[in-house]
């Protein structure tokens, strides 16, 4: 595939530059990460799963991770599958999804979303003072991921760590998210 | 705030994350060319408002996107039951139902509230 100006094109990230935080809870912004949305029947899973390298989890709530890649479970026949850390655009979540000879539905959302990262003691009641889930560590462990509500706008919840949240966000909400996360961040510290 | 039990998710969810779809257990006509205007309007504009039991269709549109049924007493507002689209009108168990009848002797109405007023 030519990939004509990919060389001089620069591109903004959404919330380049944004800081923010408080004592008790950090917020950075994830490097820029290859997204899928994936939907697909209960009788293919485990064909999307060969060929993405990852078991896509079916209980709710949960995530599984391999080879690089996170798999969130969504809902009973979708997922968001994130190739993790930096230089992985282009690693071909798509083209791997397309291997799999079962009827699925596969969407490039790498630029859609993006994601702030929430870490420390106050990471969980950053997160709560514009979500209305139970994020102790028994309702919601480490590995756990849901999509939900954060003030007025969606996101997608994951717990990376017991005080680390990865929190991806449609980017034309991005501003919305970090500006409330930074607000939580500072009344979690009082 | 109400929690909503998302059959789905398998868990207590906040209301924050649902959005009310009308009524449920409306079947559409067969052959809905075939049926009168009077029963057109029946099926398409029509819908019983139940003051105290109904039976709805709700949306966990901030969670795992999927529709359901509720069973909800319009009068406490409390969730009696939910269960998956595509199921039939579930009966409310017994013990839920009287549980929901003694919550609502005690529940505060417009009406009774007017009543005192006066
Ligand atoms: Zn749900």
């Amino acid at each position: 595939m030519v990939d004509f100006g990919a060389e001089i094109a620069t591109r903004t990230l959404p919330l380049a530059g944004a800081h923010g935080g408080s004592s008790v809870a950090r917020l950075e912004l994830a490097a820029p990460a290859e997204r899928i949305s994936l939907r697909v029947a209960a009788a293919d899973v485990a064909a999307l799963s060969a060929a993405l390298g990852v078991d896509l989890p079916t209980e709710p709530k949960t995530s599984a991770s391999a080879n690089g890649r996170t798999a969130m479970w969504l809902g009973p026949d979708e997922w968001l599958v994130i190739a993790d850390g930096p230089g992985e655009i282009g690693s071909g979540l798509m083209a791997e999804a397309a291997k799999a000879s079962v009827p699925h539905s596969a969407a490039d959302v790498s630029h859609r979303n993006t994601a702030i990262l929430v870490s420390g003691p106050g990471a969980a009641a950053t997160i709560n003072t514009g979500c209305p889930q139970d994020l102790s560590l028994a309702a919601f462990p480490v590995g756990a991921c849901s999509r939900t509500i954060f003030g007025k706008v969606e996101i997608v919840l994951l717990r990376t760590a017991e005080d680390v949240f990865r929190v991806e966000v449609w980017r034309s909400f991005s501003t919305y998210a970090f500006g409330l996360l930074a607000e939580g961040a500072g009344d979690a510290a009082l | 705030m109400l929690l909503i039990h998302c059959p789905y998710c398998e868990e207590d969810r906040s209301e924050l994350e649902f959005r009310w779809a009308g009524e449920a257990h409306i079947a559409r006509p067969d052959n809905i060319a075939a049926i009168s205007d009077e029963e057109f309007a029946e099926y398409f504009f029509l819908r019983n408002n139940e003051k105290g039991l109904t039976y709805e269709r709700w949306r966990h549109i901030h969670g795992c996107g999927r529709f359901f049924n509720a069973a909800r007493d319009t009068v406490s507002d409390k969730f009696l039951m939910t269960y998956k689209a595509g199921l039939p009108k579930q009966p409310i168990p017994a013990e839920t139902k009287a549980e929901a009848i003694a919550e609502e002797k005690t529940v505060e109405t417009w009406e009774q509230m007017e009543g005192d007023a006066r």
